[in-house]
């Protein structure tokens, strides 16, 4: 089924003319009275203006935050946990209409945000809803029973208070909940600045899950990272600093961090490989099938994904008869309008993606790169002839390329082939990266092996890009700091707190 | 080390690029750095900052000099580019990640040597 374009008569999703920010529970408008028109990038025709702020409004949010954050913080984990769940139900209850408008501001087809992104997100809320509830303390006599002092260590988390989060433009809402809803169940408030090129979904979100949050927990402002992602990273009124993006602002984010002394998470991105062993075409089966999809899952999201597997290393023995099975599979991927059911494939988020991703496979080509398919802009034509589509591209070469060792963030696959396993894990290593990577075989023995061997945060085996709230997210190398997506990430938003009492009325004797 | 500006520069820049730095460190009334990205999202983007607000570590290598602004990137990352011949441009496009743009809807990209249009690097 095709869905409306949000705005069209007929449509599910409203569209405003203009959107302010959602800063202490109100919609406030940009101190400088500024506004940014905001693209779809399958038509680069306007969707709405959003708020074009500046650091004062950054201050504003903060002020709303800091006024939330005593009385959020001392919430029992039951109450945050009921709004946790709430806000959940409030997704799933519009999932409908958040789908189509985050597949209609980010490019990324419908069937991917109603069957992952928004279900995904709700789930993200559910479960750290029952990590919060079922969180304990531990206790230990750390001294002395009976006659002898008796000296007793109780440990509570406590909220760090207002965090600053920063989203990418890939996921922009489920994003959002991989951190709002560690930082909310931990009991605290945040910040967040959604990506420039994706205002406006995290905006719906707000209408949708505004009545259900105590004003001033969740603050969104948008704008421009030089005006105000410094403004909110730098700003000695966050106790945390959360970002996903690439690795120039992680390090500045960091340093800024380091000014604050207060800790940060990072996800930096990857070149992920994606390693399938000869014995995965052993038999014409559902199982070989299902690793021609894996390597093709290069283009989920268009390859806008920190873990495209982007480089797919396939043992030499089959690399012929595999390679023809992807290649056949990738011919049949569907571009076309993000809100159309039967659509695989959607427009890159921007001109400025679109054109990196041109780039990147002219570098490519002259490199010495083969093209197996793909490697131009595809025309979709009619209503969607200016949208941002690029054609679902493979790259045959080898792993000192630049196109095996730069993210390019789009759906282009870099293929190599590899001998033995050593090699494999020689070439999956070499990158400065390890966020994500996929390992194939029938040989559990050799996939748990290979899984253990490669410097990655996640391997998925015999599996690809899936995301259960429960299994820790992150990277090894540059590609980050922390682990998002389990329960862990409460760790990193709050702190231990200490209560060391001395049950015995002896005193210790030196004075 | 290549010496800023000199003819092992590995870095340059388009009349286009070099014409907004100009006029970006004239508006701004300071100087200004550049520092190259990788990874997720807007990797690869060339990031323009008050010169000073990243702070420099031993792992960057200065590239050269754009306009008096100094151009670095993280040595790995300048390995795994196969050490190539960068030239900063401009494009259609917001600034990404906290990157100063130079203004007119505009962005700052960076090209390689080999995949530049003849006759547009200076």
């Amino acid at each position: 089924m095709k869905y409306v374009p949000p705005g069209q008569a007929g449509s599910i999703v409203s569209v405003q003319p203009r959107y302010e920010n959602f800063i202490g529970g109100k919609w406030l408008p940009p101190a400088a009275g500024k506004y940014r028109v905001n693209l779809s990038p399958a038509t680069a025709k306007p969707i709405c203006e959003v708020a074009d702020s500046t650091p004062e409004d950054v201050e504003t949010a903060l002020d709303a935050a800091h006024a939330a954050k005593d009385a959020w913080g001392e919430t029992s984990p039951a109450e945050r946990a009921r709004v946790l769940n709430a806000v959940a139900d409030a997704i799933e209850a519009h999932a409908e209409q958040l789908a189509v408008a985050e597949s209609w501001e980010n490019g990324k087809p419908v069937r991917e945000t109603l069957a992952a992104d928004i279900p995904l997100a709700a789930d993200h809320f559910r479960y750290f809803a029952a990590a919060i509830r079922s969180e304990e303390g531990v206790i230990s006599e750390v001294e002395g029973v009976g006659d002898k002092r008796r000296l007793v260590a109780y440990h509570y988390r406590e909220p760090l208070g207002v965090v600053g989060q920063i989203i990418p433009f890939n996921f922009p809402l489920l994003m959002a909940a991989w951190k709002l809803a560690p930082a909310l169940a931990a009991g605290n408030c945040s910040v967040i600045k959604p990506a420039s090129p994706t205002p406006w979904s995290i905006l719906k979100l707000a209408e949708v899950i505004g009545d259900v949050l105590p004003p001033g927990t969740v603050n969104i402002v948008t704008g421009p990272g030089a005006e105000i992602g410094k403004a909110l990273a730098a700003n000695p009124r966050i106790a945390k600093v959360s970002f996903t993006g690439e690795t120039v602002t992680g390090r500045l984010i960091m340093q800024y961090a380091a000014q604050n002394i207060i800790p940060v998470t990072l996800e930096l991105g990857g070149k992920s490989p994606n390693i399938f062993f000869k014995d995965v075409a052993a038999a014409d089966d559902e199982f070989l099938d299902k690793a021609v999809e894996g390597l093709v899952l290069y283009a989920f999201n268009k390859g806008e994904v920190c873990t495209c597997p982007s480089r797919a290393l396939i043992q030499e023995d089959i690399y012929d008869e595999f390679m023809a099975r992807c290649l056949d599979r990738i011919a049949k991927i569907k571009q076309g309008n993000p809100l159309d059911t039967e659509t695989m494939m959607g427009p890159q988020v921007s001109k400025a993606q679109i054109d990196k991703i041109s780039s990147y496979v002219d570098i490519g080509r002259n490199e010495g790169a083969e093209v197996l398919i793909g490697g131009k802009r595809a025309q979709v034509g009619g209503e969607f002839a200016d949208g941002y589509y690029f054609q679902p591209t493979v790259l045959k070469g080898h792993n000192k390329m630049r196109v095996f060792q730069e993210e390019i963030f789009g759906p282009v696959l870099a293929v190599t082939t590899f001998s033995d396993y050593n090699q494999a894990i020689a070439i999956a290593n070499d990158t400065l990266y390890g966020l994500g990577a996929g390992v194939w075989s029938r040989n559990y023995d050799l996939a748990y092996k290979a899984g253990r061997a490669i410097k990655a945060g996640r391997v998925w085996t015999n599996c690809y890009h899936q995301y259960p709230a429960g299994a820790a997210f992150g990277g090894y190398k540059i590609s980050g700091i922390g682990r998002e997506t389990h329960k862990m990430m409460l760790d990193h938003y709050s702190q231990t707190k200490n209560l060391l009492v001395d049950y015995s009325p002896k005193p210790l004797g030196f004075f | 080390m290549p010496e800023p500006g000199g003819q092992h520069a590995q870095v340059s820049a388009t009349p286009a690029a070099r014409e907004a730095v100009i006029r970006l460190r004239a508006a701004r009334g300071h100087p200004l750095m550049f520092v190259q990205s990788g990874g997720c999202c807007a990797g690869s983007t060339p990031m323009c900052f008050p010169a000073g607000e990243f702070i420099i570590g031993s792992v960057d290598l200065l590239l050269g000099e754009i306009e008096g602004a100094p151009y670095y990137i993280d040595s790995r990352l300048h390995a795994a580019w196969n050490n190539a011949e960068l030239i900063l441009d401009v494009a259609p496009g917001d600034p990404e990640g906290f990157s100063l743009g130079p203004g007119g809807g505009m962005h700052f990209v960076v090209r390689s040597e080999t995949c530049a249009p003849p006759g547009q690097a200076t």
